[in-house]
């Protein structure tokens, strides 16, 4: 074996600046779009989109789309999809202000959050791997089924737990925040950690690899003695976890419970993972390229806030992004074959 | 017959009733090459099809057949050549272009929606419609529908059926005749089969024949595709011999002997295909004692030794594949007893516990199940067994490269780049990526489904060796094929499936093709009591 090392690293050498390469052609679709988002606001708002203040604010929406994005991206890797992201943030945002009501301090209102939404991703991965039932379906009905335990819950109005109760949570994001060299609310730096981490969980784990393989072919998986159920029901409970973190940052952000926020929001996290270069068939996607999509959105967002468009253009806008980037994606897909 | 070594696209003219003159022909091909991607297809098809004769097309897997049969009916489109029939310039714009003029093919996976009735399948894509202007929203002639359906089943001797009932009740014999009807009702004067019997029990493929023969008769030419040497003897007049994608030879199937038909299919002598069989048996690594699956196999027993190569024959569909992944703890098993390395298996053990015990499965599907396509070839290779390439439980990229371009330099792998996709490779090297995963989670006892469908030759040989080598180094080798000749030079004993039930392994020198055929066909039981 020794006599044959020095072909074996040569070869090493080569695969790793190819698979390096692959890797930035993917991610080149999603930097273009987040230059020319940038460029076209500094155009139209050359006072107030290129500041820090805007910056601040942007970073601080990056959170919640980017922390659902984060659990969504493992989800579409692995070929499944979950629609009920966004019903999930608001029932954990409601759990989160009921706990802050009780009497209960911040640390445990986020837990109550964050528990609320692995809860439903368990639910999720359970009906989808032991019923068989496709995930569009199972997250479809969540959808329904967590938004109207939120309106239940809170009996159809706001939750608002006394101001004073929120203590942390509310300089956790705030976008100018106390202590002014960190110059963005602690939640970005948390999202920007939680990122790395998930990164490296997706590409340096025997579970990342998996999850990758069973969106790729989940028959190969199975085959190869990869405990499929398992990990997809772990990877809805990751997505959960997602959720109910996000709804614990928009109850810090809102200072309420509120069952009716977040409508729609699971249309803009699944358009950063998408537009982070995954494909919805399953097997690609990446971290990094979620949280370019997820910051893209953000600033799309405020810059249209700044610029006086409509929000209902903006939703049309971000339609159009998934609908672009799927095309992309399926482009790109048939150039491989 | 002469063995032509060449792979040059030569044609044979040494040999009676050579190939007719063009004009002769209704349907010509000539030099017609295709390619996907990298991969060359065709690389000079020469094809001459006479009015009203069965024209046999033979090759090995892989030999570029199904891609003739596509370009023929107008699916794909040549990269070079021509194609005459009728007299004209043949440039069919798609397949149901190609059936409205004449060229019909009938498909190996029968292509027919279930839950339409005969009538409306036969008119699929052709349906007569009453005030044409309308375009698409025309209602359909229902009753024209009905005639004709009703026609064509009438010349297939199959009067009685009603073309109302819904295809997806009727039995599969019954459907691959609607197919054929379908062609006739475009009034098709060429017919393309692939393998059309290869699905059919013996009693309904020989109704089929006759069904081919009475078409011939009637003036069709039929191209016929088949791995069944004995059915082409039957019903063929002539032959065309595919080979790495070129023609190899034509001639009148009478002048030759299948001894020769094989060898012009491999390009090489029997003989030198398989290793030669220097093994010695160990002792028993893996024990079946009557095992029963849901809902196959019914009955099987086995004792697989170390250092011994064990084929499993048997028809498609008898239930060779279900055996194997009822023993892999794919699917459900439902009683029996299993023991590997002397240890019983529980029954209701994962595929996991089952690896870890020193089981190898590779499955017949390499696109579908075998590989994940779109991932990398070391991924592909290490998925099963990731312990292997980890430090502190975190994967080592270093660790993972070293061990992908160990298994691509000792199984001699083409791949250059174990970071590429594993889609980019050939047949013959996913397999063998299949096979190093295998090898890679350290199985001692392989379950190998079908390792050499739908790879060439020159990788079938390599797969061959790759297998004797393995049970040489003392690991325990179960080959599934529904290649006789295969096994017959590859196993030391053969089993052979009837209807889920395992006949008993015997040495191979006590086996032929025919005693195989037979047992296949009518099962262990009826052949003792003969």
């Amino acid at each position: 074996m020794m006599a044959e090392m020095s072909p074996i690293v040569k070869k090493v050498d080569r695969s790793a600046s190819q698979g390096w390469l692959r890797r930035v052609g993917r991610l080149a679709a999603p930097f273009i779009g987040l230059f020319l988002v940038l460029v076209i606001f500094t155009a139209i708002e050359p006072g107030s989109f290129p500041t820090v203040r805007n910056g601040q604010t942007i970073a601080v929406q990056t959170v919640v789309v980017g922390i659902g994005a984060l659990g969504m991206c493992f989800v579409i890797v692995c070929g499944g999809i979950d629609l009920s992201i966004g019903s999930v943030i608001a029932l954990a945002s409601v759990a989160g202000a009921m706990t802050l009501d009780a009497g209960y301090g911040p640390t445990a209102a986020m837990a109550m959050a964050g528990g609320t939404g692995a809860f439903c991703g368990l639910i999720n991965g359970g009906m989808v791997t032991a019923l068989r039932i496709p995930p569009f379906i199972v997250t479809l009905g969540m959808l329904g089924i967590a938004r109207g335990l939120a309106k239940l819950l809170a009996g159809n109005q706001r939750i608002a737990p006394p101001p004073e109760s929120l203590g942390w949570l509310e300089g956790f994001v705030d976008k100018t925040p106390a202590i002014t060299w960190l110059q963005v609310a602690p939640a970005a730096w948390c999202l920007l950690v939680t990122a790395i981490l998930a990164g490296f969980v997706l590409r340096r784990t025997a579970f990342g690899v998996q999850v990758v393989a069973i969106g790729s072919s989940e028959p190969t998986a199975r085959l190869c003695g990869v405990p499929v159920a398992r990990t997809k029901i772990l990877v809805y409970v990751l997505c959960g976890l997602g959720a109910g973190l996000a709804g614990a940052v928009t109850l810090g952000r809102l200072g309420v419970g509120d069952p009716t926020t977040a409508v729609g929001l699971e249309l803009q996290i699944i358009a950063a993972v998408v537009i982070g270069g995954a494909s919805l068939s399953g097997g690609e996607g990446g971290i990094l390229g979620t949280m370019i999509g997820a910051f893209m959105l953000s600033c799309l967002s405020a810059g249209c806030t700044l610029a006086g468009i409509d929000n209902s253009i903006q939703e049309i806008i971000i339609g159009g992004i998934i609908v672009a980037a799927v095309t992309i994606d399926g482009l790109r897909q048939r150039r491989n074959r | 017959m002469v063995f032509v070594p060449d792979r040059g696209p030569r044609m044979r003219t040494d040999l009676p009733d050579a190939i007719p003159s063009h004009s002769a022909s209704l349907l010509a091909m000539r030099g017609v090459c295709k390619r996907y991607g990298g991969v060359e297809a065709l690389r000079g098809v020469d094809l001459a099809v006479a009015p009203g004769e069965v024209h046999a097309l033979v090759g090995e897997n892989g030999a570029g057949k199904s891609t003739l049969m596509k370009v023929l009916s107008g699916v794909e489109r040549p990269d070079a050549g021509t194609m005459e029939f009728a007299g004209r310039a043949w440039k069919p714009a798609g397949p149901v272009q190609a059936r409205r003029a004449g060229v019909a093919m009938i498909h190996q996976e029968l292509a027919l929606a279930p839950h339409l009735s005969i009538a409306e399948n036969i008119a699929l894509g052709v349906e007569p419609r009453k005030f044409r202007g309308l375009g698409p929203l025309a209602p359909l002639d229902r009753r024209l529908m009905h005639s004709t359906a009703s026609r064509v089943l009438a010349r297939l001797g199959h009067g009685g059926l009603d073309p109302a009932r819904r295809t997806g009740d009727l039995p599969a014999a019954t459907r691959q005749l609607i197919e054929i009807g379908r062609a006739l009702a475009s009034q098709a004067t060429v017919m393309i089969m692939d393998e059309p019997t290869s699905s059919l029990g013996r009693h309904d493929a020989d109704r089929l024949l006759e069904v081919v023969k009475k078409l011939r008769d009637e003036g069709l030419s039929i191209v016929y595709i088949s791995h069944f040497l004995e059915e082409i003897r039957r019903i063929a007049d002539r032959f065309t011999v595919l080979r790495d994608g070129r023609t190899v030879a034509t001639a009148a199937i009478a002048s030759s002997t299948d001894q020769s038909l094989i060898e012009l299919m491999t390009g090489r002598s029997v003989g030198a295909v398989f290793p030669a069989r220097d093994r010695q048996p160990g002792e028993v690594v893996l024990g079946i004692d009557q095992l029963v699956g849901c809902p196959t196999p019914s009955r099987a027993s086995l004792e697989v030794r170390s250092g011994e190569i064990v084929g499993i024959a048997g028809l498609v569909g008898a239930g060779r594949t279900e055996f194997l992944r009822c023993l892999a703890g794919l699917d459900p098993t439902a009683a029996g007893a299993i023991t590997i390395h002397g240890r019983q298996v529980d029954l209701k053990a994962s595929i996991r516990a089952r690896m870890r015990r020193g089981l190898g499965f590779l499955s017949e599907d390499r696109k579908g199940e075998g590989l994940a396509l779109s991932m990398s070839i070391a991924e592909n290779l290490l998925l099963s067994n990731f312990k292997a390439v980890s430090k502190r439980g975190l994967l080592s990229s270093q660790r993972m490269q070293t061990a992908a371009n160990e298994w691509i330099d000792r199984l001699a792998i083409r791949s250059g780049d174990p970071a590429r996709a594993a889609q980019t490779l050939s047949g013959g090297n996913q397999q063998k990526i299949a096979i190093a995963r295998l090898l890679h989670q350290d199985s001692t006892v392989l379950l190998l489904d079908e390792p050499t469908r739908g790879i060439d030759i020159g990788s079938k040989v390599q797969v061959y060796e790759l297998l004797n080598g393995l049970a040489r180094s003392g690991r325990g080798v179960v080959v599934s094929s529904g290649h006789l000749p295969e096994l017959l030079g590859l196993c030391d004993r053969i089993a052979v499936m009837h209807r889920g039930v395992l006949g008993p392994a015997r040495a191979v020198a006590e086996c032929t093709e025919a005693s195989l055929m037979s047992e296949a066909v009518l099962g262990s039981d009826a052949e003792e009591a003969a």
